[in-house]
């Protein structure tokens, strides 16, 4: 078990031929996700990596009845690519794209809710399960299928996440990196659900960072949903306030967002945290007590 | 990005959002010349520069005449306005608004800005203008009304009413306040505003509505759409490292403290900057290489990183996903060979290629200490610059 891609989902590519799609579908079917086309306007008909090119996503899912789809269209035209994606009918679309206006964010999810389509993304490494299925630009090799939930806004943090619990041989059920964008398909009370639901994952480690308050509200679900241990750390204790730090959803705005305030809402429904990103593996050992 | 305030308010006009007839002047001569093309006894003169709290640190000045006005101008044009939101050093003036003066009965507050947990952009209006909202926000929040804009329709001429009524407007001002809010939101939308703020709204001495002040900042994401907002940009307002850094694609913040960063990815830059902090040193910058890291790109980043001359040492931290180590270490190496650098470096590579990459470091003269983890990596930096000292 694991959540939302194991080894059975079929996976096509909005982007497919240009330099990204190639490169990272090539990764894909190496790591052995099942991947089954691609689309390409213009380029329907032609086979590229040996899977078939289609030009619209809807002749991709009628010929091939794939259950997800991954973005690696330039942020100009990705509005226009999630929500051909939702409509088209495919459940599961993760978008990579960083850099996408937060109007066309705001239209797009509404499309995607609408169709009753999953969005993950955009701005983010992607989501896999280790041996089984990865839908994103993530190192495969580092991944050891195991019993970790990972979710992180932060594509990079998610890697610290699985190195430092691949260390331990805990290894990891699924790791969803839902991005770091102000507006995020996927947010964090989204995959807690989802990990609390799924009998593989026994704990689960949440990454944040500065700016909104999805971690804030995160925690009020924890408090009334989630009874497996949770282990959190928020980057950007040291952040200046009004400065973007990178990700468009990285901002202290208004004095709301830092870092102290979501340590502090985690911690008092009982999330363990961890002050230092070098220890997030030992936070999940010392809150297991595996 | 942010607009000037004089910007910000030539868009209200396009938008049919009333403001004072005004005009923007770049040196003493045109602020004369735009006195003597306004109405009224008394003119004010404002700097422009991309901060707020101008009028307390004399950054706002009445004036009688053509010729005040011209002195003032002079005065202000070339120096640096240092206000509660800059840092020491100031905002450069290289221009200022000339603008007709109004009777004030009342100052309100208004505000535009995407609710990040509704998904929704929000308009927030208040009685008490002419202060910090957040104080407001913090102290009386229930001064401050809200109403949440459906994205199929924007703004709704019943919602303008219900914070006209809830503001205490009376007859044509009700009006005049839906006219403006419903420009406002037209704006907002077609523009990529991510935050608007007028404060104050005024209700002038004849009873109606004015924007004394105007606030804009643009979805930098969505610039490439609007031409003519990109031509507004005042990089003189910006921090010239960050600009250098965006025109190599680098996201660079400057910070206060002794050690450079050079990490991959965002979340990652900030859990560098906080561990740092955590093995008692403090981090100089945020910088991100991104995704695409090329050899010569590396070598720009640590040029930056080493024209903060607080800078006493610099860690490296690179987790390679798509960005390759290897790559990293090449690049390294170049800006070394560039520059003289003087300062330890500690290196921490892991992922794609990271057994590649220390390989190319260790056979390469340079002084570098390796570190297998972030921990490792942070209390070797710290320590590094502590005996540099």
């Amino acid at each position: 078990m694991s959540v939302l891609i194991n080894k059975d989902t079929k996976v096509i590519c909005q982007g497919f031929t240009g330099k990204q799609g190639t490169f990272h579908s090539e990764q894909a079917i190496a790591y052995g996700t099942k991947m089954v086309g691609g689309v390409t306007p213009g380029k329907g008909g032609q086979t590229h990596l040996d899977l078939p090119v289609f030009n619209t996503v809807r002749d991709a899912f009628n010929a091939t009845q794939a259950d997800a789809t991954v973005i690696y269209v330039p942020a100009a035209f990705c509005k226009d690519s999630i929500i051909e994606a939702a409509e088209s009918g495919i459940k599961l679309i993760v978008c990579i794209t960083e850099g996408i206006p937060t109007f066309d964010m705001l239209e797009a999810k509404i499309a995607v809710e609408m169709s009753g389509a999953r969005l993950i993304g955009p701005n983010c490494p992607g989501i896999i399960t280790p041996d089984e299925c990865k839908i994103g630009i993530m190192p495969g090799p580092m991944h050891m299928a195991g019993k970790v939930g990972v979710v992180s806004r932060s594509g990079t943090l998610t890697y610290e996440c699985v190195k430092q619990t691949s260390d331990l041989n805990y290894g990891q059920s699924t790791c969803i990196g839902i991005g770091g964008d102000p507006i995020p398909g996927t947010n964090f009370i989204d995959a807690l659900a989802l990990f609390e639901a799924d009998p593989e994952t026994k704990a689960i480690l949440m990454v944040g960072e500065i700016g909104g308050t999805a971690e804030e509200e995160a925690a009020e679900f924890i408090q009334s949903h989630v009874t497996k241990p949770v282990v959190s750390y928020i980057a950007g204790v040291t952040a200046p306030k009004g400065k973007r730090m990178g990700h468009a959803g990285a901002i202290i705005a208004g004095g709301k967002g830092t870092a102290a305030d979501k340590f502090a809402a985690l911690e008092k429904v009982g999330v363990f945290t961890v002050r230092s990103p070098a220890e997030l593996g030992k936070g999940v050992q010392q809150a297991t007590g595996w | 990005m942010n607009l000037h305030e004089y910007q910000a308010k030539a868009l209200f006009r396009a938008y049919g959002i009333p403001v004072p007839n005004g005009k923007v002047a770049f040196s003493a001569d045109e602020a004369i010349e735009a006195t003597q093309s306004l109405n009224g006894d008394k003119v004010i003169v404002k700097a422009q520069v991309h901060a707020g709290g101008r009028g307390k640190a004399g950054g706002v000045k009445i004036v009688g005449s053509a010729a005040e006005a011209g002195e003032v101008a002079r005065a202000m044009l070339g120096t640096h306005l240092v206000t509660f939101q800059t840092d020491a050093n100031g905002q450069p003036i290289n221009r200022v608004l000339v603008e007709e003066t109004c009777d004030i009965a009342n100052e309100l507050y208004l505000g535009v800005v995407l609710d990040r947990s509704l998904r929704r952009v929000v308009i927030m209006a208040s009685t008490e203008g002419g202060v910090e909202i957040e104080t407001v926000a913090e102290e009386t929040p229930e001064k401050i009304l809200k109403v949440t804009l459906n994205p199929m329709t924007g703004v709704m001429p019943y919602q303008c009413r219900e914070l006209a009524f809830g503001l205490g407007l009376k007859g044509d001002q009700i009006k005049q306040f839906t006219k403006l809010l419903i420009g406002l939101g037209q704006l907002v939308i077609e523009k990529d505003i991510a935050l608007v703020e007028v404060n104050p709204l005024v209700i002038t001495g004849s009873g109606d509505l004015l924007c004394l002040d105007g606030k804009i900042n643009i979805d930098s994401n969505a610039l490439y759409r609007h031409p003519d907002l990109v031509e507004m940009r005042d990089k003189s307002q910006e921090d010239e490292r960050e600009n250098r850094a965006a025109d190599w694609d680098l996201n660079y913040v400057a910070l206060d403290g002794e050690i450079g960063c050079m990490v991959n990815g965002a979340g990652l830059a900030m859990a560098t900057m906080d561990i740092i902090q955590l093995s008692g040193g403090k981090p100089a910058n945020f910088l991100d290489v991104g995704g695409g890291a090329t050899k010569e790109r590396v070598a720009e980043a640590l040029k930056i990183i080493l024209s903060d001359d607080k800078v006493k040492g610099i860690l490296v931290n690179i987790f390679g996903g798509i960005v390759r180590c290897d790559l990293i270490a090449e690049g390294i190496i170049a800006a070394v060979a560039e520059v003289n650098i003087s300062v330890p470096i500690v290196v921490r590579l892991e992922g794609t290629k990271a057994t590649e990459g220390t390989a190319i470091l260790n056979a390469s003269d340079l002084n570098l200490i390796a570190a297998q983890d972030l921990g490792e990596a942070a209390a070797k930096i710290v320590a590094a610059v502590g005996e540099a000292k």
